[in-house]
């Protein structure tokens, strides 16, 4: 019967005849916008991951320069007359030799030096020659000086940074063409630059101040650092952990295992989902009126910032312990109840140590987060310039100013000079090292500890 | 006593009645575990809560009461009738506090022997120029009211620090004393520090209502103090933003929301396609291999800081699109632009569309596919008629959640949307955004009794209840949506 039917079913339903093996009109476009479809897809995809790619190359085409700086090494001739009038080796006075004093002993030895190994500096202007030092040399010498008085007098080999102009020259940054529209340095200098190079008195290396020294002026990109931004970054993850995993924990622990389901509860939950969606600077707003107006805790202070990061922070470690929590079987929970553990036993010694992988990999998550949050840090003062490191945690140093990372990329942006862009692309390659890390330990974490129930 | 003492001093106390606790309750029971009510550790800990718990909590509201019951006091000095306001009162605090401030660090470098402080007045020493000896700058000169205020504070605080420090300790032993007494064999430890414990649970999880408090308290407080200075009118219709700080400022909202809106604009215009795109074919188009090598790599956009979005916006984008759009369109020639800003976001919100859709698109029961699929329907006639209808709910709860956080972003607008508030349609101008604003009217030396500090205030609660409404309707959506199927 249904043979039948089906059989007269192409005459009587009026529909073509046609086979499934060729190919009509309609089935092609079908065909082709189902393959279009998905070409969308890929697209949107490859479009993505290109925009990544290119943002991550360009980082780091501008950035891998920054842990390299050219310097100019030379013997400078302590001269006793000038550092050291009296000659009875006091470091008080001593002191009052300014930096200048010691700027122009290095020039004209720099011009003494050259002359004597037969580099010509015909055509430039004596104290253009000095100005290939950096501003940050006098005063490292001074320092030096300062530490060790027997110094005067003799002659000592110095390595000091060139301008960040040489510097960017060497690199590829400043060229002739830019050098003639450049007050700051003129074509003859870097003409100068190449024949120094040549006798290897310019010369390029890994520059290691640049992960160690605090920040530098707007007039000297060369000596600027990131240590002071490393450490504070370092303090207040330090007290964003110790801070937000305890309380994050818990609270996860009651809303989870304990609270009862009721309207105030339900309240607690959207809240929660709610302050992780809540714009970070808004954080920085709570954070300038709450700890810094009303409770008076010092600007600037890794304190201060470790605490809006620990408001901020709370919500994803909540919602992570959370999922891990609620992973946990509940036949564990029945099997140690059977055995006359109370809840709160239960809780701690079977539940919490199986969710603790989970708990860990959410937290570290949580950090990264923290660690490349910039908006609300600039909001209490982290951004302002910082130039002594803060005190060790047990002197009070969570109190000093201090900077942080994500901060110092932006601060170092917002400046004119090109030589801050590329530190400021060195500072991100120092911070998505660091997420880097946090991510594979967070990775391993959840690999090592990977259970199925 | 210092803070940090008073902590080491409880801790230690906290230690100690752990100890003891637990061998008094041993020895009461003669080393027989089975005699006892608890577990031995159980009256160890309560003897570490009863030492540490009260003494903590006395010790953290000391902390949070003292500044507010010295500050009622030092009023005063300063007659009502001789301050003009609440801010002004609040700035003449802050000077009492950097006098008496300077005065301690003078006192800690010898520089002033102890009565030596408090007998200084103004009209024998130069109290600005003693203490700047030492390093501590005072912006104006002291009048004879803040400095006895500074010494009544000192005074206060020396008081204070040895009432808190009493308190402490008298509350850590009394504790300690307490649990050791009531330690025996028959005594419930466990329920009392299950029952502790449960408290401090649940204190920990109040902590998230706290925050909200906080936020809206602090938000509110500073915006009605803004709009004693400022018609609420004006701000929210106002048509023009330009702050002024000697004053006559106009700071009209409308221009900011504009730039707000345009650029989470174009940035959804951005990140929504290629967010639902690139979510489509992970769940439904790529083989597992693909899928679990491209979602982390498009999740790892979410996880880059938004200051190196910035810098990118700021040094390639932004330059790029100068080049070769607005300069030959004749549009404009600025790095900065709507364009810039509103691209580099959508690019850094397409790992939250496309994650949260493709959970979404992934819960659509299979069978619904098969049955279209068993109909006839291609792959893509089946996503487009069957599953993506079935997830739009939740979909347009993961784009209202993009949106609300464009609309909060700021990094990317700092760094790439310029700093000129207009009102303006063409995409190529800088314009500016809420986020933007607050962050300029807010760093660097700030009083905060100038409307044209205050307004960021209520930019604040603008951004605030924006982006909240937005999140508790793609919530709403979201969750909604997800009972359906489980």
């Amino acid at each position: 019967m249904t043979d039948a039917t089906a059989a007269d079913l192409p005459a009587s339903g009026g529909r073509p005849n046609k086979s499934i093996l060729v190919e009509d009109a309609l089935t092609r476009r079908r065909n082709r916008s189902e393959k279009r479809f998905m070409l969308y897809g890929l697209g949107a995809i490859t479009i993505s991951l290109l925009v990544l790619f290119i943002m991550l190359f360009t980082i780091f085409r501008d950035g891998t320069s920054a842990f390299f700086q050219a310097s100019l090494s030379f013997p400078v001739t302590l001269d006793a007359e000038q550092l050291d009038e009296d000659g009875n080796r006091d470091p008080a006075e001593m002191a009052s030799v300014t930096t200048i004093g010691y700027g122009n002993l290095l020039r004209a030895s720099l011009v003494d030096y050259l002359a004597a190994e037969g580099i010509s500096t015909d055509e430039i202007e004596e104290g253009n020659v000095g100005s290939l030092i950096s501003r940050d040399g006098p005063a490292q010498l001074r320092d030096r000086v300062l530490a060790d008085p027997d110094l005067i007098g003799q002659t000592v080999d110095v390595k000091i940074f060139a301008t960040s102009r040489l510097d960017g020259y060497l690199k590829g940054r400043v060229t002739m063409e830019t050098a003639l529209l450049d007050s700051n340095v003129s074509p003859e200098q870097l003409q100068l630059a190449d024949r120094l190079s040549e006798a290897g008195i310019l010369t390029t290396a890994f520059n290691l101040q640049f992960l160690t020294a605090a920040d530098a002026s707007d007039q000297r990109p060369e000596a600027a650092g990131l240590g002071v931004a490393i450490i504070g970054s370092a303090y207040m993850m330090l007290l964003v952990l110790i801070m937000a995993l305890p309380i994050g924990v818990a609270a996860s622990i009651y809303l989870e295992e304990f609270a009862p389901k009721n309207w105030i509860t339900d309240v607690i939950e959207v809240n929660i989902s709610n302050l992780a969606a809540v714009p970070s600077i808004v954080y920085g707003i709570l954070g300038l009126a709450l700890f810094i107006n009303f409770a008076g805790l010092p600007q600037s202070s890794t304190l201060v910032g470790a605490l809006v990061l620990t408001l901020m922070t709370l919500p994803t470690i909540i919602i992570a312990t959370r999922a891990s929590l609620r992973a946990v079987p509940p036949s564990i929970r029945d099997a140690a109840l059977g055995v006359g553990a109370s809840k709160m036993q239960t809780v701690f010694h079977h539940v919490l140590p199986l969710a603790m992988p989970g708990i860990l990999t959410g937290t570290i998550l949580g950090l990264a987060t923290a660690l490349g949050e910039t908006a609300p840090l600039l909001l209490i003062g982290m951004v302002a310039f910082v130039g002594d490191y803060p005190a060790s945690p047990l002197d009070g140093g969570f109190l000093d100013p201090a900077t942080a990372l994500p901060v110092q990329v932006y601060a170092w942006a917002s400046r004119s000079d090109p030589a801050f862009i590329e530190r400021s692309s060195g500072a991100i390659i120092v911070l998505l090292g660091f997420l880097l890390v946090m991510n594979a330990v967070a990775i391993v974490l959840r690999r090592r500890f990977e259970r199925r129930w | 006593m210092s803070v940090f003492f008073l902590f080491a001093f409880i801790a230690v106390l906290a230690v100690a009645g752990y100890v003891v606790c637990r061998r008094r309750a041993l020895a009461s029971a003669d080393g027989n575990i089975r005699c006892m009510h608890s577990l031995p550790s159980h009256y160890g800990w309560h003897g570490a809560i009863m030492a540490a718990v009260p003494a903590l909590f006395g010790l953290a509201i000391w902390l949070l009461a003292q500044p507010l019951v010295i500050e009622r006091q030092l009023q005063n000095y300063f007659p009502p009738e001789q301050v003009e306001n609440p801010s002004a009162m609040t700035l003449l605090m802050g000077d009492v506090r950097r006098v008496a401030a300077g005065i301690d660090v003078a006192v800690a470098r010898g520089a002033l022997s102890e009565t030596e402080a408090s007998e200084l007045n103004t009209a024998s020493t130069d109290v600005r120029q003693a203490l700047a000896a030492v390093g501590v700058a005072l912006g104006a000169q002291v009048t004879p009211q803040v400095l006895a205020a500074a010494q009544d504070y000192r005074a206060s605080a020396t008081f204070g620090a040895i009432g808190r420090s009493i308190l402490v300790i008298v509350l850590a032993l009394a504790g300690f004393a307490y649990a050791v007494r009531i330690t025996d064999r028959d005594f419930r430890a466990r329920n009392r520090v299950e029952r502790v414990s449960l408290a401090l649970l649940a204190l920990a999880s109040v902590i998230a209502i706290l925050t909200t408090i906080g936020i809206v308290l602090s938000l509110l407080s500073e915006s009605a103090r803004f709009f004693t200075f400022y018609p609420v009118g004006d701000f929210f219709f106002g048509l023009t933003w330009s702050p002024n700080f000697r004053g006559n400022s106009e700071l009209g909202l409308l221009p900011l929301l504009w730039g707000t809106l345009y650029i989470s604009l174009v940035a959804m215009i951005v990140a929504v396609p290629l967010g639902i795109f690139a979510a489509i074919y992970l769940a439904e188009y790529a083989s597992p291999t693909a899928r679990s090598i491209l979602k982390p790599m498009i999740e790892i956009i979410a996880g880059i800081p938004t200051v190196v979005f910035g810098l990118f916006a700021l040094v390639t984008v932004g330059p790029f699109l100068r080049d070769y759009f607005a300069q030959p369109l004749g549009l404009g020639n600025s790095g900065s632009s709507v364009m810039t800003a509103g691209i580099v976001i959508g690019i850094l919100n397409i790992p939250f569309i496309s994650s949260l859709s493709d959970d979404i698109i992934n819960a659509v029961p299979q069978s619904m596919r098969d049955g279209s699929l068993g109909l006839g329907a291609t792959k893509s006639e089946t996503i487009k008629q069957v599953v993506l209808p079935a997830a739009l709910p939740g979909i347009v709860g993961a784009v209202l959640m993009a949106a609300s956080r464009a609309i909060g972003e700021t990094m990317i607008v700092t760094m790439g949307a310029g700093a000129a508030a207009r009102m303006d349609l063409n995409p190529f101008e800088a314009m500016t955004t809420i986020t933007v604003k607050i962050v300029s009217q807010l760093t660097g030396d700030t009083e905060f009794n100038s409307p044209e500090t205050l307004v960021a205030f209520a930019l604040g609660l603008t951004l605030f209840v924006f982006t909240l409404v937005l999140n508790i309707v793609a919530l709403l959506i979201v969750r909604r949506y997800r009972e359906q199927y489980e």
